[in-house]
């Protein structure tokens, strides 16, 4: 009887096993979704701004997986062409807590998606919905700005000194060789 | 008897799936050959190492002691004998692991020997797919492809091996051994096939979600099959000429496809994602996961994930009438 209770209570305990979800297959009907955040009420007068979060942005926010396929993207599609890996070039830093345009989720989609006026270009139809939240998610967590166990690590080439696992470049030899590519970061 | 035979039957079964066009045991060029030696000759030592001491322990377990033999009693005969077989013994041992060591030296050097060869192909290995760019010195005569590679029978081939994202390996066993493709490195590996024929390759190296459908074929043919194949892909996609893929390559170039996925000859110029100028000659999509057909294109593009669960093409929406110019538009791709 005992070990019958015993048993059972290693089995409930199972159930506590939890993988974080990976939603890998974006519904293919649903079309954008429509989050708005103002960034200043429309009206003169006290009333505050409008807020209509779907709760999306936290699900993309809190997915490890979500936002690793965001840090895929954002060299894919090149952002880092104008804002470099957060630090800003010709368009503004992403990883500071200043925003032109609002730091929500909801926000980051909207530049995105839209485009801004001072030469942010416009991804609407060149990136599906689902990847543009993706990369929002990823921009988020340049600031630190999502929970700490679903943020990636950073790359080896972004490292002030070369990663550990990095040996320094060895003898040619038979059936190898290094590209300069590879040679240490100065 | 009645059981045994029917069990031996089931053990040969397996070796029907050696010849096929996957496998080690069906060598069809010098790497693979001295491979394929090797394994033989390994396989009939040990082999013949193993029976020998199941013999020697079967007499060993029948033959009994005499019941009242003093253990510690001994015999000066028998001692010497005993003496003789265990050097022998010995001796053979050591001869035989010295001669398997030299032998895998000797099979090194084939492996690893350079041969001059005139054709170089850079290939890549990608999440989960294979990106190959054919290198010559002009530069308008080099071009991309993927999981698809073309070799003319009878000469080396320089492949250089490099990832743009994690570790993959790069196997034909039909041709040659494993070459790991590792980031920020560049590993090479010479192929040769000594007859014609379609031989599949697999990376070897887990990478992922999809690592199993990550397959590459290599079509070895004769030099003039390959000197017009070569300039086919070298050339830019033909413009559509009936009204039904015209409508598939507006469509292909207003979606997101452009972004990822370059067409030569048009304003599709993404880098990122198989180059699909000549995607309709291939035999297989998807890296060996499906066969080119209209209809597998169109299940590809509208279900990517359906096919291969996490791969890195997005589910991208498609209104139903527009699946079917774009699925002709891109099998015209010949
Ligand atoms: C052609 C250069 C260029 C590219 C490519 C580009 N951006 Fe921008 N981005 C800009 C500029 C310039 C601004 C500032 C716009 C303004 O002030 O109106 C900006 C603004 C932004 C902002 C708003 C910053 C704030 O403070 O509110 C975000 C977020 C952003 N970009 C993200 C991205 C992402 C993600 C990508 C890749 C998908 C990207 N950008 C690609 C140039 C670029
Ligand atoms: C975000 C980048 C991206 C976008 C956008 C994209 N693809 Fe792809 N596509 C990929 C990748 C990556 C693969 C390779 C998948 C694999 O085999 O692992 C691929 C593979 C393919 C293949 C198979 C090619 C081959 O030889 O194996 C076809 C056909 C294809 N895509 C068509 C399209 C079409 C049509 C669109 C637009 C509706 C599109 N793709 C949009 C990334 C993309
Ligand atoms: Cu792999």
């Amino acid at each position: 009887m005992r070990q019958l209770l015993i048993l059972s209570l290693s089995v409930l305990a199972l159930a506590a096993c939890e993988r974080e979800d990976r939603e890998y297959r974006a519904n293919p009907v649903t079309s954008e979704t429509e989050e708005k955040i103002a960034l200043s009420p429309l009206s003169a007068g006290p009333s505050g701004p409008t807020e209509q979060r779907s709760g999306l942005g936290q699900q993309y926010e809190e997915n490890a997986y979500h936002i690793a396929q965001g840090k895929r993207l954002y060299i894919w599609f090149n952002c880092n062409g104008c804002h470099a890996h957060g630090g800003g070039d010709s368009g503004p830093p992403l990883l500071d807590d200043r925003w032109i345009y609002g730091g929500q989720i909801e926000n980051i989609v909207q530049t995105i998606r839209e485009g801004r006026p001072n030469g942010m270009p416009s991804f609407r139809g060149k990136v599906p919905d689902d990847q543009i939240w993706q990369i929002a998610a990823y921009v988020r967590s340049m600031g630190r700005n999502v929970p700490k166990p679903a943020a990636p690590g950073r790359n080896d080439d972004m490292h002030p000194g070369p990663a550990e696992q990095r040996r320094p470049p060895g003898e040619v030899m038979d059936g190898g060789q290094i590209p300069p590519a590879a040679q240490m970061p100065q | 008897m009645r059981r045994i035979a029917p069990a031996l039957l089931l053990l040969c079964l397996p070796l029907g799936g050696c010849q096929h066009w996957q496998s080690v045991l069906n060598a069809r060029g010098p790497a693979a050959s001295t491979l394929a030696h090797m394994f033989w000759i390994f396989v009939s030592v040990l082999a013949t190492v193993w029976v020998l001491t199941m013999i020697a322990l079967l007499l060993a377990l029948r033959r009994r002691r005499p019941e009242d033999a003093d253990p510690l009693a001994t015999n000066p005969t028998t001692e010497r004998r005993m003496t003789i077989t265990i050097s022998v013994a010995i001796g053979l041992t050591l001869l035989t692991v010295i001669s398997l060591t030299g032998l895998s030296y000797a099979a090194q050097k084939v492996l690893f020997a350079h041969k001059d060869g005139a054709l170089t192909l850079l290939v890549t290995g990608q999440q989960w797919w294979w990106k190959i760019t054919y290198e010559d010195s002009q530069p308008n005569r080099v071009f991309t492809t993927a999981n698809e590679i073309h070799i003319p029978v009878g000469e080396p081939v320089l492949i250089k091996l490099e990832s743009s994202d994690v570790i993959h390996s790069f196997w034909v066993p039909s041709l040659t051994g494993k070459m790991d493709a590792i980031t920020g490195r560049q590993n090479q590996i010479q192929i040769q096939a000594d007859r014609p024929g379609i031989y599949r390759g697999q990376c070897a190296e887990y990478c992922g979600l999809q690592h199993a459908h990550m397959g590459l074929i290599v079509v070895a043919e004769s030099k003039e099959d390959f000197e017009r194949w070569r300039e086919q892909q070298i050339s830019s996609a033909i413009p559509p000429g009936d009204e039904e893929r015209q409508r598939g390559m507006e469509i292909f170039m207003s979606k997101p496809c452009i972004m990822c996925h370059q067409i030569r000859g048009t304003d599709a110029g993404g880098k990122i994602a198989p180059d699909l100028t000549h995607v309709g000659s291939r035999r297989y999509i998807a890296a060996g996961t499906l066969e080119t057909t209209r209809g597998n294109i169109a299940a590809w593009i509208v279900d990517p994930h359906g096919v291969k669960p996490g791969v890195n093409m997005p589910t991208i929406q498609l209104e139903p009438d527009e699946v079917q110019p774009l699925a002709s538009y891109l099998e015209g791709l010949k």
